[in-house]
């Protein structure tokens, strides 16, 4: 991110409101749609905001590869990536530094709830491909991940969803979006649990004091609640 | 993962009262850090943590600048987890543990704006320096991400930008402009869950046998810079803030010896 910040987004806060009209601790519009990959064994296809995801389970199934086995549960296989179209500038197809970490992050935010103990020696595929990027792709794709589990009738103790508090002109928000990703001060995703809102992942990079990252964990705990609404209404409609 | 089943169990039952080197929940290991170790680099360092080992040298190069920050200067960490370090480490590309170290560490010094790249242009546009920070381990015992951390930038604080020739090309013979542009000192510290007991510092054993681990790097003014959570499980919020104030405070007395070491260099 270069340092020269263009002059409309010099100011992200105006009168307590965003610049998409949001208020400081409002999340952007959800839309969650399960089983919309039908060769996949559990599915789901989710917007939050203008972030785009697809995410298809398939499995539990024969773990490949082989050496790869744990005889005692499943093994979790997650695969992020942003497609080559979803940004402005083109993506290079296949795993970069990022898409590497983000996979390995976010499988340790999914793999606490699931009971992969039910499927010893086996393998179950998560893959979650960003259709369209505008901030909170990780987060987003978790939230995305967990429904698509359970429309695959893999036992959960619970559902996993995720946003993103950040500092945009010294203050704390909600679930941001491209530009004040961009040009705002610090982002911090986060993931929590439905059942007893643990935390599962979190990463921070920019600037927090002590107080900030305090405040800032409870604002998730209370933004995430709509989240995983959302999931269970996604899921109960399907099932009607 | 090299550590046995027995052994594990050991260390879960018995974390709560005592860690089998004997050392307190929240005691890092002795740290020592020597600077200056490779004469070919513009800067370097060697960290002991305990048996954890690790070298980091800084290279620099002239290049061109991404096309969104014409007049800044580029960083890239990179991290090689050598098969001499470990019987769990095999050569070949960067896996995840390494990359997602790499990632920690870069993020603590880009994010800290540690390094002010803006005086690392050379020509608007067309050439900066780019720094290059490459971390080896050479030997594994536990909490690699913080002394890597430790060594970049101590690496980063000794480093000495080449001269660059009248034909443009950069001076390898020992001719110096001068000091990094370097603006604070970030420091990752490292803690983890085991048997949901917080331990500080762990050694190879431990982390394999933390459920949750989480990174915490803080700059001078005691704010934080960056944090990274891994491992399978779950933490709780008042565990985080807590290991966050661990990193506050632990983080204090490495950078004393940070500047120390540097002080020592520069001498």
């Amino acid at each position: 991110m270069g340092s020269n910040v263009p002059e409309k987004y010099k100011t992200l806060i105006k009168d307590d409101k965003r610049i998409d009209g949001r208020k400081l601790d409002e999340l952007r519009p959800v839309k969650i749609e399960v089983g919309v990959i039908p060769s996949a064994s559990g599915s789901a296809y989710i917007e939050i905001g203008n972030t785009k995801v697809l995410a298809a389970v398939h499995g539990p199934k024969e773990m490949f590869p082989r050496h790869m086995i744990d005889e005692d549960k499943a093994v979790l296989n997650v695969r992020y990536a942003m497609l080559p179209f979803s940004t402005s500038d083109r993506v290079r197809p296949g795993p970069s530094r990022r898409s590497n970490e983000i996979s390995k992050v976010t499988r340790h935010a999914l793999e606490s709830v699931i009971c992969l103990e039910e499927y010893p020696a086996m393998g179950i595929d998560l893959t979650l491909d960003i259709i369209q990027a505008d901030a909170g792709t990780r987060a987003t794709a978790i939230t995305a991940a967990s429904v698509a589990l359970a429309h695959a009738g893999i036992p959960m103790k619970g559902l996993v969803a995720a946003t993103a508090i950040g500092k945009i002109n010294d203050k704390l928000a909600v679930d941001l979006n491209g530009p004040e990703d961009n040009f705002g001060q610090t982002d911090m995703p986060i993931a929590m649990i439905s059942t007893n809102k643990n935390i599962t992942l979190l990463q921070m990079d920019g600037d927090f004091s002590k107080e900030e990252f305090k405040t800032a964990l409870s604002m998730a705990k209370k933004a995430i609640g709509p989240l995983f609404e959302a999931q269970k209404a996604a899921l109960r409609k399907y099932y009607e | 993962m090299t550590i046995l089943y027995q052994n594990k169990q050991y260390i879960r039952d018995n974390i709560t009262k005592k860690r089998d080197d004997e050392r307190s929940n929240d005691e890092f290991r002795k740290i020592t850090i020597e600077t200056g170790v490779i004469g070919r680099a513009e800067g370097s360092a060697r960290v002991k943590i305990g048996d954890t080992e690790i070298i980091a040298g800084i290279k620099m190069d002239i290049g061109k600048p991404f096309p969104d920050s014409p007049a800044e200067g580029v960083i890239m960490v990179n991290s090689e987890f050598s098969a001499l370090a470990s019987p769990d480490f095999e050569n070949g590309p960067p896996r995840e543990d390494s990359i997602e170290l790499s990632r920690v560490v870069d993020r603590g010094i880009r994010e800290s704006k540690t390094l002010d790249v803006e005086k690392l242009c050379v020509e608007e546009g067309e050439k900066v320096w780019m720094v290059f920070i490459d971390i080896t381990i050479v030997n594994h015992d536990g909490n690699l991400i913080d002394a890597a951390g430790i060594g970049a930038i101590t690496a980063l604080l000794t480093a000495q930008i080449p001269k660059i020739d009248k034909d443009g090309t950069i001076n390898r013979d020992g001719k110096f402009e001068g000091a990094l542009p370097i603006r604070d000192i970030p420091v990752p510290i490292t803690s983890g869950l085991i048997n949901n007991t917080i331990v500080t510092d762990m050694n190879k054993n431990e982390t394999e046998c933390a459920e949750a681990i989480f990174t915490v790097a803080t700059i001078k003014n005691e704010n934080y810079c960056a944090m990274q959570k891994a491992g399978p499980s779950e933490m709780t919020d008042e565990q985080m803030l807590k290991i966050s104030e661990i990193a506050q405070k632990e983080s204090k007395k490495i950078r004393s010896a940070i500047e120390a070491a540097v002080k020592k260099h520069k001498a």
